[in-house]
């Protein structure tokens, strides 16, 4: 399959201090990628990376090359690539004073569509694709603060597939969920990548294990091993991967 | 239980040493109960004293146009008009301003800039309202007079509230520097309600691929919404109890008029000229006291309503989602 995303010698930086070091790897299109290591070791900064997200930090920034369909990222404006690449954060962050109609159809008002229409359709076909609609179809004037915590998440990837993004980042996606919450989400990036090219950092294996395609294994900021998932678990190629899926790390 | 025991309890409590914890409860009870108490006996004073007033000339205090010492006829309208006139001006004026001082210090300034920056704004506050009077009569009344005002009436002549002679001392110049005055009590409150927006409201929409100023306005703004509105507030509380540079800038005739460049009287300056004036039981002092009253009742008006507002915006979710 041809590569969506490619990843060429990216190294980024928080001030003096590095986050990620000479990366090279690509993301085929329509497949679930997870990234998975240790805390601290750049799993957040590697995706923040791919739609210019770590730029927004002050003092923050990236060296190297991400191409998206062949364009290098960091040659176009920084908004069209986040329009391309959608983002769901670790934390649910719904806009509170929005209600639930609003929150989705946020970033299609930001591109400036005003028929209520196409809203509309929008709106039923993101919430369908993020496996909400039937929870909040009577209560989309509710505030998007209301709902669950799981609820509340799959509210923030319906917002960021109304745009119709290529690529789905997601930033640890279930860390703040229960148990049925996160398996909805897992279900949901499984129906997802017929139609997205999607990107997970987690630091659950078992989710890497069950949703991913490819993972990919990052360890002080080195890509240490990519391949496909069920051989990365079962046959991993490095002994620090080794390490770190059997629970040894030390 | 017996009262022999509460006493025994009591003793116990005394033995024990929580003498101090009593004593500290009794006093700051007291001092709490004291601070009510005075709004109160300030309240009961002043109707007191405006009785004469109010016996007098009634609810039609409120709607007389007049204010003639000579004849003894008061009337509050062209004070109550000009308090309004001049604070919704120094709203209008400032509180855009300040919003741009408060997104650029929360949003867009770098640190070297916004540390500094920021002291220098709430330092604005800390200028005594005489001297800010003093600044307005040296530089602004002149620059109103011979630049500003004609310039309006060059573009907007045609309104009423932009006729008559530009004197520089006017409500337009009190809602001028009525609004200076105001604009670091702003935008130093809006700045604390953006700068407690938190980053993933910004990320959020950064990530749908909003610009700065969207994400600004999508995000941060509306987040902020109830805090910005208290700020707004606190300005129009400040502006509507100003006295000293109004005083200064406004021109002091108690007439009404529809135009802006007409000199004018807020209650505080009305009070601030006249209370010297009159017998200390004249019926001039007793209207003077009422309208201390009016300006009373209308900041608790203004407060209450403000409460009002930010608490039923909180309700709505605000700040529940962190």
């Amino acid at each position: 399959m041809a590569a969506k995303i490619e990843i060429k010698g990216l190294s980024a930086w928080y001030g003096s201090k590095k986050a990620i070091l000479d990366i090279t790897m690509d993301f085929a299109e329509h497949d679930v990628t997870a990234i998975i290591g240790p805390s601290g070791c750049g799993k957040s900064t590697l995706i923040r990376c791919l739609n210019r997200m770590h730029e927004t930090i002050p003092k923050a920034r990236a060296e190297g090359s991400v191409r998206l369909d062949g364009e290098d990222i960091y040659e176009l404006p920084a908004v069209s690539v986040r329009r391309r690449i959608g983002m769901v954060f670790q934390k649910a962050n719904p806009f509170p004073t929005m209600s639930i109609y609003d929150n989705v159809a946020a970033g299609l008002r930001l591109n400036g569509e005003r028929n209520r229409d196409t809203l509309d359709a929008a709106v039923l076909k993101s919430l369908q694709s993020a496996a909400l609609w039937d929870e909040v179809k009577d209560s989309l004037d509710k505030s998007g603060a209301s709902l669950s915590g799981g609820q509340q998440q799959r509210l923030c990837i319906a917002r960021a597939l109304a745009v119709e993004p290529e690529v789905l980042l997601m930033d640890e996606p279930c860390s703040a969920l229960d148990p049925i919450a996160t398996a909805k989400i897992e279900d949901l990036i499984f129906d997802l990548k017929r139609q997205y090219t999607v990107v997970i950092v987690t630091h659950n294996m078992q989710q890497a294990a069950r949703v991913a395609d490819k993972t990919a294994f990052l360890y002080l900021g080195k890509l240490i091993e990519f391949n496909a998932t069920r051989d990365l678990f079962e046959r991993p190629g490095q002994e620090l991967t080794e390490k770190y899926i059997t629970g040894r790390f030390g | 239980m017996q009262i022999s025991e509460v006493v025994r309890g009591r003793f116990r409590n005394i033995r024990r040493g929580a003498l101090g914890d009593t004593l500290f409860q009794w006093l700051t009870s007291l001092v709490a109960i004291g601070v009510v108490a005075l709004l109160g006996v300030i309240a009961v004073v002043l109707l007191i004293a405006a009785s004469a007033s109010i016996q007098t000339f009634g609810p039609s205090f409120l709607t007389g146009m007049t204010w003639d010492s000579v004849a003894d006829v008061y009337g509050a309208v062209p004070f109550v008009s000009g308090t309004l006139v001049t604070s919704a001006l120094a709203l209008l004026i400032g509180v855009p301003i300040s919003l741009g001082v408060a997104i650029f210090l929360s949003e867009l300034a770098p640190a070297k800039v916004r540390v500094p920056l920021t002291y220098v704004v709430e330092l604005l506050a800390a200028v005594p309202s005489v001297v800010y009077g003093l600044w307005g009569i040296f530089v602004l009344a002149p620059a109103m007079a011979n630049v500003i005002e004609p310039g309006l009436q060059g573009v907007l002549g045609f309104l009423p509230i932009f006729q008559g002679t530009p004197r520089g001392a006017d409500k337009f110049a009190a809602g001028v520097i009525l609004a200076i005055m105001i604009i670091p009590t702003i935008s130093a409150v809006s700045r604390e309600a953006l700068r407690a927006v938190p980053q993933s409201q910004r990320e959020a929409a950064l990530s749908l691929g909003a610009t700065r100023w969207e994400s600004t306005r999508l995000a941060v703004l509306r987040y902020a919404r109830a805090g910005i509105f208290g700020a707004i507030v606190l300005g129009l509380g400040r502006a509507v109890g100003e006295t000293m540079a109004v005083t200064m800038m406004i021109g002091n005739w108690n007439g009404v008029s529809l135009s802006l460049l007409d000199p004018g009287q807020t209650i505080a300056s009305l009070i601030a000229n006249n209370f010297g004036e009159g017998g200390p039981v004249s019926l001039q002092k007793s209207a003077l006291i009422e309208l201390g009253l009016v300006l009373m009742l209308m900041s608790l008006v203004i407060n209450v309503f403000a409460r009002l507002m930010v608490s039923r915006v909180l309700r709505r979710g605000e700040g529940g989602a962190e």
